[in-house]
């Protein structure tokens, strides 16, 4: 009986403790360190202020920063930026027109790192814009990414994504022209809700494997330099995998029974002493 | 704790790379670097027409000349620059003749800039405006090396000198598979030209870009220099065979090939058991196409059967259409499990528009990458962990019936006990 009274006291204290971190990370946001962008990285100084043309050249931008391009009508501009576990991206494009054009259609498509496209939830991925319309605002919210998915599916995995800004439908004679594109990519973490059971061997990064080969083959110094394919990765590198709010949900689980358990236990016996016990003593 | 891991890791990741450095003198990286030099080509219209006062009150010719101080003074270190000129030197009426007019004005290699711009000083316009041959030309002069290779166009008027059509000739030149880009740059253009030379950037997937004014043409061929000498991996040229059997058998790299329309590529790729094959592949519209299109890649093992697939369709103008597929293959107890074969067939269903040449073919960006260790269940999800009120209140139910039905047998076996 002292015994599982002293248990129960530890493991209301346990609760007591585990539940305000609960309060803090179960809901939805248990930001795995390093991954949510501060506010003091935005727009800075660092921010790439060019675009890629194809998914060779495309320029790597960290999530939460602005990068610009100046560009002309009918480029095709590419940027790349890395995305894991259980975030769910969203990419922000605006484009600042020239002053007289015709109508035209511009669109931000999204590919992953094995250039699949991926769908966008919401957000107008595609907009047409008037006669001198100043500017155009496209957006792409993307599915939350999963640790893994079947190889015959078609899921957002963890790894480099490649956004690509262009205009779709647009009259020869306002091809070449000046305009000006801000690329923002900012992603909100959905956490333990996403998980599933797998996980990646590696992230999805392009030219992953002949990176490793060169350095294993002792060409390294061909690496000073690295002109690899991609070589994005998320402040703090790729999560590893093994934290999610769902170990703090299930301690709490864990604590709750046991206090229900011990709840249960006291209500058969009542309170006190049993009552008949000094009529069978006597 | 994350954080802590990630803090000691990044340490040894910093002392791996001061190691490194350390560990291999500059010397040997400045041998690899000349071979990857990048180069770029300005390539300038001469032709008679630049006389033309139209850019900020100035003739084109003086605008050029003005550009190109500028960028001659904001090479980057490293970049390997040349010019040459297209109509600089026949003023005559014989077209035969005044279609041969090129010439390099400055050849590709080390800059001097003195003598650059000296040489740019001299340029007067005079002739036709032979881009075709100009652009044959120009790849001629950056031949060899593994560096980047761009040509920049700066023309103020249509190709005279027709019938070889300069889109063509871009295709022929980006079907060398040298890695080369054309970046087009039109002077106050008309709608035609407009056409042609986008035409010609679309071709190896440059970028066209009209000119007005003087401080557009400095930014933009600053811009394009600039973009030469980021690094860029260079891709290996490939040749797919028509069927799984004659297809040459590629490791992890960047390859490119050419695909003809309706026309199947195959390229085999050994998987050893644990490993997984990652491969993406892009087809480039590099001419007028049908609005419609799409790409297909298959992993299919030796004997025909499909292992999975990667599908793409598109509408509209694009400059490529990609997909990709991924194979782990599973884990094997045996460790001289021998690798498998997998083939990838590879299919497009572009069609030209009427009127536009089919040969060569499509340009084809082959990404392969063999990765270590398959798929694993081994994230949190799989420990059995949950999450959710659903959890809790189940939790919370058992654990409460589990504490009753205890409390109700000990106290039957204190009764039991008590009556014996």
């Amino acid at each position: 009986m002292r015994i599982t009274r002293v248990l129960g006291a530890a493991l209301l204290t346990l609760g007591l403790a585990a539940g305000p971190a609960a309060a803090d990370s179960s809901p939805s946001d248990s930001s795995p360190p390093g991954s949510t962008p501060s506010p003091s990285a935005s727009d800075g100084a660092s921010a790439p202020t060019s675009a890629g043309t194809s998914f060779r050249t495309a320029t790597e931008i960290a999530q939460g920063k602005t990068a610009t391009a100046s560009a002309s009508t009918g480029d095709y501009l590419y940027w790349s930026f890395p995305a894991d576990v259980g975030r769910r991206p969203t990419v922000r494009a605006t484009v600042k027109l020239p002053r007289s054009h015709a109508a035209q259609t511009w669109q931000v498509d999204v590919y992953d790192g094995l250039r699949r496209r991926q769908a966008c939830q919401y957000g107008a991925q595609t907009r047409t814009v008037e006669p001198g319309t100043g500017s155009v605002e496209l957006a792409c919210v993307l599915r939350t990414v999963r640790a893994w998915s079947q190889p015959w599916a078609n899921d957002p995995l963890p790894g480099t994504y490649y956004v690509r800004l262009t205009a779709v439908d647009v009259r020869t004679a306002d091809l070449g022209q000046p305009v000006g594109a801000r690329v923002r990519v900012e992603s909100k973490d959905i956490g333990g809700p996403a998980a599933v059971d797998g996980r990646l061997a590696k992230p999805l990064v392009p030219g992953v494997a002949a990176r490793t080969q060169a350095e294993t083959d002792g060409k390294s110094e061909q690496s000073a330099e690295p002109a690899a394919l991609s070589g994005t990765e998320p402040d703090g590198g790729w999560s590893s995998g093994w934290w999610s709010d769902r170990w703090v949900w299930t301690a709490i689980g864990a604590a709750l029974a046991a206090l229900a358990g011990i709840g249960g236990y006291a209500l058969t016996r009542g309170s006190g002493r049993p009552s008949r016990m000094p009529s069978q003593g006597s | 704790m994350i954080r802590r891991q990630r803090l000691a890791a990044g340490l040894c990741a910093l002392l791996a790379v001061l190691a490194a450095g350390l560990a291999f003198p500059a010397g040997a990286v400045a041998d690899e670097t000349t071979a990857h030099t990048p180069k770029v080509d300005l390539v300038i219209d001469v032709s008679g027409s630049m006389r033309t006062k139209d850019i900020d009150g100035t003739s084109r010719m003086a605008a050029a000349k003005q550009a190109f101080n500028e960028v001659l003074d904001a090479t980057p270190e490293g970049v390997q620059l040349g010019i040459r000129t297209l109509g600089a030197t026949y003023p005559g009426d014989d077209r035969k003749t005044g279609c041969k007019d090129t010439a390099q004005l400055y050849p590709v290699g080390p800059l001097d800039r003195t003598e650059a711009k000296t040489a740019v000083a001299t340029l007067t316009p005079t002739g036709w405006t032979p881009i075709g041959p100009a652009l044959l030309k120009a790849a001629d002069d950056l031949d060899g090396g593994e560096g980047s290779k761009r040509i920049v166009l700066i023309s103020d008027g249509e190709d005279t000198c027709a019938p070889l059509d300069p889109c063509e000739v871009a295709r022929g030149i980006a079907a060398k598979g040298i890695g080369l880009t054309i970046d087009t740059l039109g002077l106050v253009p008309n709608t035609k030209m407009r056409a042609q030379l986008s035409c010609i950037a679309a071709a190896t997937g440059g970028t066209y870009t009209s000119v007005e004014h003087a401080d557009e043409l400095t930014d933009k061929v600053n811009q394009l220099v600039d973009r030469a000498a980021d690094p860029v991996v260079t891709p290996v040229a490939t040749d797919g065979g028509d069927s799984c059997a004659k297809a040459p058998t590629l490791k992890s790299g960047l390859y490119t090939d050419h695909e003809e329309f309706g026309r199947q590529r195959w390229y085999r790729v050994d998987v050893r058991p644990g490993q997984e094959l990652r491969a993406s592949v892009s087809v480039a519209a590099d001419r007028a196409m049908r609005p419609d299109y799409g790409l297909l890649l298959r992993a299919v093992t030796v004997h025909g059967r499909e292992i999975v697939r990667g599908e793409a369709a598109g509408s509209g103008r694009t400059d490529m259409i990609s997909t990709g597929l991924r194979y782990p293959k599973a884990d094997s107890d045996d460790d001289r499990a021998p690798a498998e074969t997998v083939c990838l067939q590879l299919t497009n269903s572009f069609t030209a528009a009427s009127g536009v040449k089919t040969t060569p073919g499509l340009p084809v960006e082959l990404t392969v990458d063999v990765v270590g260790g398959p798929s694993q269940a081994d994230d949190v999800a799989s420990f059995g962990l949950g999450r959710g009120w659903w959890l809790l209140g189940a939790l919370v139910l058992f654990g409460f019936l589990a504490g009753l039905v205890w409390g109700w047998l000990s106290r039957w076996r204190v009764a039991v006990w008590r009556t014996n």
